[in-house]
């Protein structure tokens, strides 16, 4: 009888699993398509209600007066505005983002080029903000109160509240065009530009792949100043938060237990509490690669990288609405996407949220 | 799991490439290919490489060098014209028929044979698609329906254009020497053909290849264009078919570089050899380098700052007349105009049929209080000018209101990007604005038109010129400006622009300030460089390399 009960109970208990696994994945998709709907929305009535004129992405400045009125015409802006919105919104959600009038491809087709680019260069720069803000936010939580921990807090203070675009154009200044050591704003210097095929998209890796050693080697003197400035901006978060969570840890009870036991201090700060501190440094990373994607628009920007951030940009300056919503929906995708999959990291990393 | 593998990866990499990055990158100049050209260059205007949709200027300066034409502009008496793909030409007795006679041998950078039936597919299109420049051509009374009667060939070697009204033959062969009178490849263009369904705004079940040939090439010139990618780069290519000189360079490739800092860092390290956007401080810079040097040309670009007559303020004459005393010329053209443009105060640019160089106002405080006294203005007024967020006008516009100050008007500026600008000047909306006006051919017609004539000042009005969009009536300049055409001989033509000139110069609500020198820094190894009297004259076929 007593087993019976328990199958049940367990039954039960899976079903409940299931159920609030099947609630949470409900409310993810009415946050995304909320979300989605909210963006098209705002993209759409913002693209409208700035006095800027569509009609000039397609026809340029110089345009003579009939054909302006012939091309309003023919894009359906004599249409009334809700009707606009109708055609824009099924077109959106068939994905079909229209053309974009700047570069006469479909946006979609853009955004494809465009996106391995950002992603390239915000992963080397998350990648450079983790593996030095990691260490440098442990060691100030461990010589909390030390000049080290002083020196990681200017550090990060700097990287908080100095302007990227700023700090961008100094270091152009200084490591560009005084010192030369690394290449020009782009990708790739003109010589290669057209030498080499990429196959992903993301230059350093296709160089690689390619064994094209001096394509990854200027590659790499391109993508190493942005990369490090967006590194230099999340380690700044990162390592701030990585002391906090590790003074935190540093606190428990057990840390003062094996102590007690005799563990060597490396073991104690290395072993057990930063394993403990990574799982909720998990998310960090994650919220700050997520943002390096969205936030590289500055960066991009001044280095001319060729990324989502910098289309997204000549497209506002151009009144190219099309490209605009595209871009703006794909990097808000990008960024739900992230927050989900931190969200998922979490719960399989910290075992107590697997109980609840 | 990719995403594992990804960052597993370029961890070890990136360890890896610190290191040989540290001891690799030992300053050395950066050098571009002895054969390729690499131009700095603001290209974010292209939106069409097809010549009979572009309108742009840095689409003109690629569309001049890909792409040839009956008749060009002679360089040497700007004037005038010569012949690029005509050999000779003549013009009926009355004054209606062009019968041009082609060169021999000519080919398209594709290899197909040049003949007349390609020179008249190209105005058949450009007048069927009625894209923006298409009214340079269609301007003599061609339209959809008659073109194929008015532009034909008569036989391989034979081109007949017909016009309406026996117009001056200098107004119809400078308006051919437009890039949207370029030829382009019929073959070519019609294998890319689209097909369209017609509405009422296009009748026509084909697209004449525009979508190709937006992005394509089916020219003849010195370059072939390969590649254009907007907002990033224009690769152009020897054309070994071209008629005339080869190119000397196997590559020219203009990258898109907006700002004139980034633009001289980038000459100064040598990763471009020209910088094309420089403003004063840059330029002087640029100037002292014992690797570089300048250059520059008076372009046919005059900058205006113009006064909506739809504020009954502005429409007073007196008010005109002593805005024109409140510009400091001087004290502009010594700084934020220094070397990037040159006192011009009418509206013809120097090198047109009819120029004329008087530049009789200056900055006169007494002179325009007076002025304004006389309008019952005394204690001045305020007034808001739409600025575009760009040097040189964002300069310009600020010391125009420190000038203004002075006189009691206050001008509130209203900056905006240049789209948002331009669309509320086309609307009528401003009360004051500042840009500029490049011909669209290179004819005093197309300056004279916009600043000059004004057939219907409503709302309504069809043709929005300049003095259009300024609300400003005046059907005698009109009917001056329509004379002119018809004017045979070019000197009673020339001399009639002229005294337009004058009467625009005292009485218009423009206050022309200066003509636009364009500039460029470049590497001391280059050899050839030189910028031409317009934007598509700008030509790269000459230059080479040390």
């Amino acid at each position: 009888m007593s087993t019976v009960e328990s199958e049940a109970t367990a039954g039960r208990r899976g079903s409940a699993r299931a159920v609030a696994v099947a609630s949470s994945i409900a409310r993810f998709l009415v946050i995304a398509i909320t979300t989605y709907l909210g963006l098209l929305a705002v993209t759409f009535f913002i693209g409208r209600v700035i006095p800027i004129d569509p009609v000039l992405a397609v026809l340029g400045d110089r345009a003579p007066a009939n054909v302006v009125e012939r091309t309003r015409r023919e894009m359906g802006l004599d249409l009334p505005l809700i009707e606009q919105f109708y055609i824009y919104v099924k077109n959106a959600l068939n994905g079909n983002f229209g053309t974009s009038v700047l570069t006469t491809n479909p946006v979609m087709t853009d955004i494809r080029r465009a996106f391995p680019a950002t992603i390239e260069l915000a992963t080397l720069g998350t990648l450079i903000g983790a593996l030095l803000g990691v260490p440098l936010g442990v060691l100030a939580a461990v010589r909390r109160g030390s000049i080290i921990d002083q020196i990681v807090r200017i550090i990060g203070l700097v990287g908080y509240s100095v302007p990227i675009f700023w700090l961008g154009l100094l270091a152009l200044v200084l490591f560009y065009a005084r010192l030369q050591w690394v290449a020009f704003p782009g990708r790739l210097d003109i010589v290669y530009e057209y030498t080499f095929t990429p196959i992903t998209g993301f230059y350093l890796l296709d160089a690689l792949w390619q064994r094209q050693w001096d394509v990854f080697r200027d590659a790499f003197r391109h993508i190493i100043l942005p990369a490090s400035l967006l590194g230099y901006f999340s380690l700044a978060y990162i390592s701030r938060m990585t002391r906090s969570f590790m003074l935190n840890e540093l606190a428990q009870e057990y840390i003062v237990a094996a102590r007690a036991k005799g563990l060597s201090e490396t073991r104690i700060i290395w072993g057990h509490a930063l394993r403990n501190a990574a799982v909720p440094m998990v998310t960090v990373i994650a919220l700050s690669y997520a943002g390096l994607l969205e936030g590289s628009v500055l960066t991009e920007t001044v280095f001319s990288w060729p990324g989502i951030g910098l289309y997204i940009t000549n497209s506002l300056q151009n009144a190219d609405m099309n490209a605009v919503l595209g871009g703006t929906i794909i990097i808000g995708s990008v960024f739900i996407g992230i927050n989900l999959l931190s969200d998922l990291l979490y719960r399989v990393l910290d075992p107590r949220t697997k109980v609840r | 799991m990719m995403m594992e593998k990804f960052a597993l990866r370029s961890r070890v990499l990136l360890a890896g490439a610190a290191m040989s990055a540290l001891l690799l990158a030992a300053p050395a100049l950066a050098v571009t290919p002895a054969d390729t050209l690499v131009e700095g260059f603001a290209i974010d205007d292209i939106i069409s490489m097809d010549p009979g949709e572009a309108f742009e200027l840095s689409t003109a300066e690629v569309t001049g060098n890909t792409y040839d034409l009956l008749v060009r502009l002679d360089l040497s008496d700007t004037s005038k014209v010569k012949g690029d793909l005509a050999e000779s030409w003549t013009v009926s007795d009355d004054g209606l028929t062009y019968t041009f006679k082609l060169k021999p041998g000519l080919k398209f950078a594709s290899g197909n044979p040049i003949t007349a039936a390609d020179v008249a597919y190209s105005f058949e299109r450009a007048i069927k698609l009625d894209k923006s420049p298409a009214f340079i051509i269609g301007q003599f009374g061609i339209d959809g329906d008659n073109v194929t009667e008015k532009a034909k060939a008569v036989d391989d070697t034979t081109f007949q254009f017909t016009v309406d009204k026996a117009y001056a033959p200098s107004f119809v062969l400078n308006c051919l020497s437009a890039t949207v009178a370029s030829v382009v490849d019929a073959k070519l263009v019609k294998e890319h053909v689209a097909a369209v369904t017609p509405s009422a705004d296009y009748k026509y079940d084909n697209d004449f290849g525009n979508a190709w040939l937006k992005t394509g090439y089916a020219g003849s010139g010195a370059f072939k264009l390969r590649e254009w990618r907007a907002n990033e780069v224009v690769v152009m290519e020897r054309n070994d078919n071209y008629h005339g000189e080869k190119a000397k360079l196997a590559r020219v490739i203009y990258r898109n570089m907006k700002e004139s800092s980034g633009q001289r860092l980038a000459l100064e390290a040598g990763d471009i050899d020209v910088a094309r956007n420089l403003e004063p401080n840059d330029l002087d810079a640029i100037a002292k380098n014992a690797d570089l040097t300048t250059t520059s040309a008076p372009k046919g670009t005059v900058f205006y700052i113009s006064l909506n007559q739809k504020n009954p303020n502005l429409a007073k004459s007196e008010v005109r007349q002593a805005f024109k005393y409140l510009v400091d010329y001087d004290a502009l053209s010594s700084t934020i105009l220094k070397g990037i443009g040159e006192i011009h105060q009418t509206f013809l640019p120097k090198g047109v049929l009819g120029e004329l160089n008087e530049n009789p106002f200056k900055f006169d405080l007494a002179k325009a209080k007076e002025l304004l006294a006389k309008a019952g203005l005394a204690d001045g007024f305020s007034v808001t000018m739409d600025v575009r967020n760009t040097q040189p006008v964002t300069g310009m516009a600020e010391s125009f209101q420190q000038t203004l100050g002075q006189a009691g008007v206050k001008l509130e500026i209203i900056p905006g990007d240049g789209k948002q600008t331009l669309t509320k000047y086309r609307a009528r909306n401003h009360d004051i604005y500042i840009g500029q006006w490049g011909q669209d051919y290179f004819d005093p017609n197309s300056n004279a038109q916009t600043f000059a004539s004004n057939p219907d000042n409503s709302d309504e009005g069809k043709v929005k010129t300049l003095a259009w969009r300024n609300a400003w009536d005046i059907p005698e300049l009109t009917k001056q400006t329509e004379a002119a055409l018809l004017e045979k001989d070019p000197a009673k033509r020339a001399a009639m622009y002229q005294d337009l000139q004058r009467k625009i110069l005292e009485t218009s609500p423009f206050i022309i300030v200066h003509q636009q020198l364009e500039v460029a820094g470049l590497r001391k190894n280059l050899r050839g460089f030189a910028l031409g009297p317009s934007f598509d004259t700008n030509f790269v076929g000459q230059i080479s390399k040390e």
